[in-house]
């Protein structure tokens, strides 16, 4: 369990407040943790935000982190997501070149297998949306790859845990 | 009422009687209301002085201090203060004057981002927007700043903020939500951790500045006696813990005692009170108490299992876990402990070679003599802060103020400023070396005017004397930046020019009445330059990054 890459995906409600970001990113680059990506928006409950931190580190730090974050006065409540059931969902957007009329259909057909959307055309490029699991998004990713992406953009993952285990 | 008004009322709610600070262009409001409020305002020289003052109020007497500066350069340099308190976990609320609202963001005359600034070395800060929310702010950051662990909260507002109207209701409570400081052991964990003590047979308590915020002292001393389990200190928590009492065991750490270093590599249960295993206590880590189990309490949980692995923890304010540790002492049996301990006492004392020229050591021994253990003790920090940790004999907490964590220079002295007008009826002495009182030295003109009669003893040994003892020791004695001789002002004159009364000894015998001569006076500061040898180390000492057992020199 003491893997130092270990990924783990944390939720953090905060106080919807101007500066609390910085706080939260502060924390993180002033005590060295490293941040794999990090998505925030506002919740039901518009004095409050959440934010889906995908972070690596062993139990220590991970203890570390989750203490330290709770420390901050605008943070509500904190939870290691990997550790319980849960979701976990990611959006690309990503841009691939059409050369020929071949590749075009492939790709159509591959966005077809990945239940991805095709959300802008143009003469050489096609622009595609696809939500899912890391690992669907980074199989998707790898194979456009072949035809030439010309950009990519994704909001890192956001995640939240079932209801259905805990009704038992 | 104007947000200046409101301020004043709300610092009134608060009982603030005395505001540390320095005015401006961004404060002109706030100023003219505090001119005529009735609370004392202590114009210091430099607003690191005013932040200093403020936290040395707080540290004498368990209030919070309050500090005061301009935007722009008068925030910037509160923000070593600021620090030093926040490393310390000392109440202060600071408070600073922004540009108007409308110009932030602009690069204004005087701005700075100051919140941003200070972010990381804040419990919490705040950018007021709006007259309507000043009142509630200042309830908020005066109870986070008391409150679970505590320390330095800014309030950054904005000069129009405090131009503008709007109805004054002060808050009876706070409920923040997200801020629920723990204060109560859990009983399943003090049970545990009892009867862990129960089955111990060589048992340490280490106690920090936690026992001191928490005002915990009667409390551990009850506890220590009734179990006859010894106890030794951080530097933060020296005063905690009677020094003369049979079961004190000295600082521990990097100049930790003989003895009380020994004690921690061979105790069996470490009762960590209100520490945070900070790496001058440790030593190398994986050597820290290598045959003990630890409890570990700390109203803050972040500070657990941190910097060594615990056993137990207990999360809770020290002085409510150690009453609920009161209610059930547990049977120990720390005899043949106490033993050896006594004998390592008595074979590795704290000691020096008292030669016929003035010892450091003897300057602060002499002045333990005279004040009786009575005084408050701030320090600088180096060597003057070590000797003073070593050889002062205190008796009651709250009467060592120094700079633990951030190691500030120049700590020392407007803390003690801050002290003394938190503590009318003590003696405040500050040790100081010849290098930190220069730091800030500019308040020597505050304590003349204000009256305060703060005594400094200034150490002179003509060089940065810990940087010179570890440049001697580890990189072949080649004194880099570190030697003053001929360098210096006379401390004398320029005490007299500030209008303060100076004197200085050189020699051993002149020494206690020189010191005499000086603690009676009181309608200002005073300083003393000792004229010590130059080339004294602080023994003994532990080098960095090695284990508590290898500790060098004076030994007996």
């Amino acid at each position: 369990m003491s893997d130092k890459n270990q990924q783990h995906i944390i939720s953090v409600t905060v106080e919807n407040k101007s500066g609390v970001l910085a706080r939260i990113s502060g924390l993180f680059s002033a005590r060295g943790y490293n941040i794999d990506s990090l998505a925030v928006a506002e919740t039901e409950d518009p004095t409050v935000s959440r934010m889906s931190i995908v972070v690596r580190g062993d139990e220590k730090i991970l203890e570390q982190i989750y203490k330290q974050l709770n420390k901050l006065i605008d943070v509500i409540k904190v939870q290691d997501l990997t550790t319980e059931e849960h979701i976990e969902r990611e959006l690309v957007l990503l841009k691939v070149n059409t050369a020929s009329s071949n590749a075009r259909n492939e790709i159509v057909q591959l966005v077809n297998i990945f239940r991805a959307k095709i959300v802008d055309v143009s003469k050489k490029c096609l622009t595609i949306e696809l939500v899912g699991s890391k690992s669907k998004v980074d199989a998707m990713i790898d194979l456009m790859k072949g035809f030439g992406i010309r950009e990519i953009t994704r909001t890192g993952r956001i995640a939240i845990c079932r209801e259905a285990g805990k009704e038992k | 009422m104007t947000g200046a008004k409101i301020i004043v009322e709300c610092l009134k709610k608060e009982k603030v009687e005395v505001i540390f600070g320095y005015p401006g262009g961004a404060l002109l409001p706030l100023c003219d209301a505090l001119y005529d409020s009735g609370i004392r305002f202590i114009l210091t020289r430099h607003e690191q002085g005013a932040a200093h003052a403020a936290d040395g109020y707080a540290r004498a007497s368990g209030r919070i201090g309050v500090c005061l500066a301009t935007s722009g350069p008068g925030a910037t340099n509160l923000v070593t203060g600021i620090a030093t308190a926040y490393m310390d976990s000392i109440p202060i609320v600071a408070i600073t004057g922004q540009v108007a609202t409308h110009l932030i963001g602009n690069d204004a005359f005087q701005e700075v981002d100051i919140t941003g600034i200070t972010r990381p070395i804040t419990k919490h800060n705040y950018l007021l927007k709006s007259t309507a929310e000043i009142a509630r702010t200042f309830k908020e950051a005066f109870y986070i700043a008391k409150t679970g662990k505590p320390g330095p909260v800014l309030i950054d507002i904005p000069v129009d903020v405090q131009k503008g109207e709007s109805d004054f209701d002060y808050p009876d409570r706070v409920d923040i939500r997200s801020y629920k400081p723990v204060y109560n052991g859990h009983p399943v964990q003090i049970e545990r951790a009892l009867a862990m003590i129960e089955s111990s047979k060589k048992p340490v308590i280490l106690a920090g500045g936690g026992v001191i915020s928490a005002n915990a002292s009667e409390e551990l001393r009850t506890f220590a006696e009734k179990t006859k389990i010894p106890v030794a200190l951080t530097l933060m928590g020296l005063g905690s813990f009677p020094t003369e009492h049979p079961l004190h065991l000295g600082m521990v750490g990097m100049h930790g005692t003989m003895y009380g270093n020994n004690a921690i590599m061979e105790t069996d249960l470490l009762i960590a009170i209100g520490c945070r295993f900070d790496d001058r206590v440790t030593g190398k880590i994986s050597e820290f108490a290598p045959h003990a189990k630890i409890i570990h309490i700390d109203i803050d949980p972040a500070s657990i299992g941190k910097n060594v692995s615990v056993d137990i923890p207990i999360v809770g304010d020290v002085k409510n876990v150690l009453k609920q540790f009161i209610e059930n002492i547990p049977k120990t049996n720390t005899k043949e402990w106490i033993e050896k301990i006594t004998a390592w006492k008595e074979k590795y004392p704290l000691t020096y070679k008292n030669t016929d020229g003035l010892k450091p050591q003897f300057v602060v021994e002499t002045i333990s003599e005279i004040t009786k253990g009575e005084a408050i003790i701030a320090t600088e920090v180096g060597q003057n802060q070590m000797w003073a940790a070593h050889y002062y004999k205190f008796k009651h907490p709250r009467s060592f103020i120094s700079s633990g964590g951030l190691g500030t220079m120049g700590f020392g002295f407007p803390a003690a400023i801050g002290a003394q007008v938190a503590r009318k009826d003590k003696i405040v002495i500050d040790i100081a070396g010849d290098g930190s009182i220069q730091m800030n030295i500019q308040e020597l003109s505050t304590a003349v005017s204000e009256k305060i009669p703060v005594k400094v003893v200034i150490l002179n040994n003509c060089h940065l004397g810990m940087v010179r003892q570890w440049q001697e020791l580890f990189y072949s004695k080649r004194y880099a930046f570190t030697c003053l001789k001929g360098k210096q002002p006379d401390f004398v004159k320029l005490a007299e020019a500030y209008g303060a009364k100076g004197y200085r000894v050189s020699k051993k015998e002149e020494l206690k009445k020189t010191l005499m001569k000086a603690f009676e006076y009181n309608d200002g500061p005073v300083f003393v330059e000792c004229i010590v040898e130059p080339e004294e180390n602080v023994f003994p000492m532990v080098p960095a990054g090695a284990s508590l057992k290898e500790m060098i020199g004076g030994l007996a």
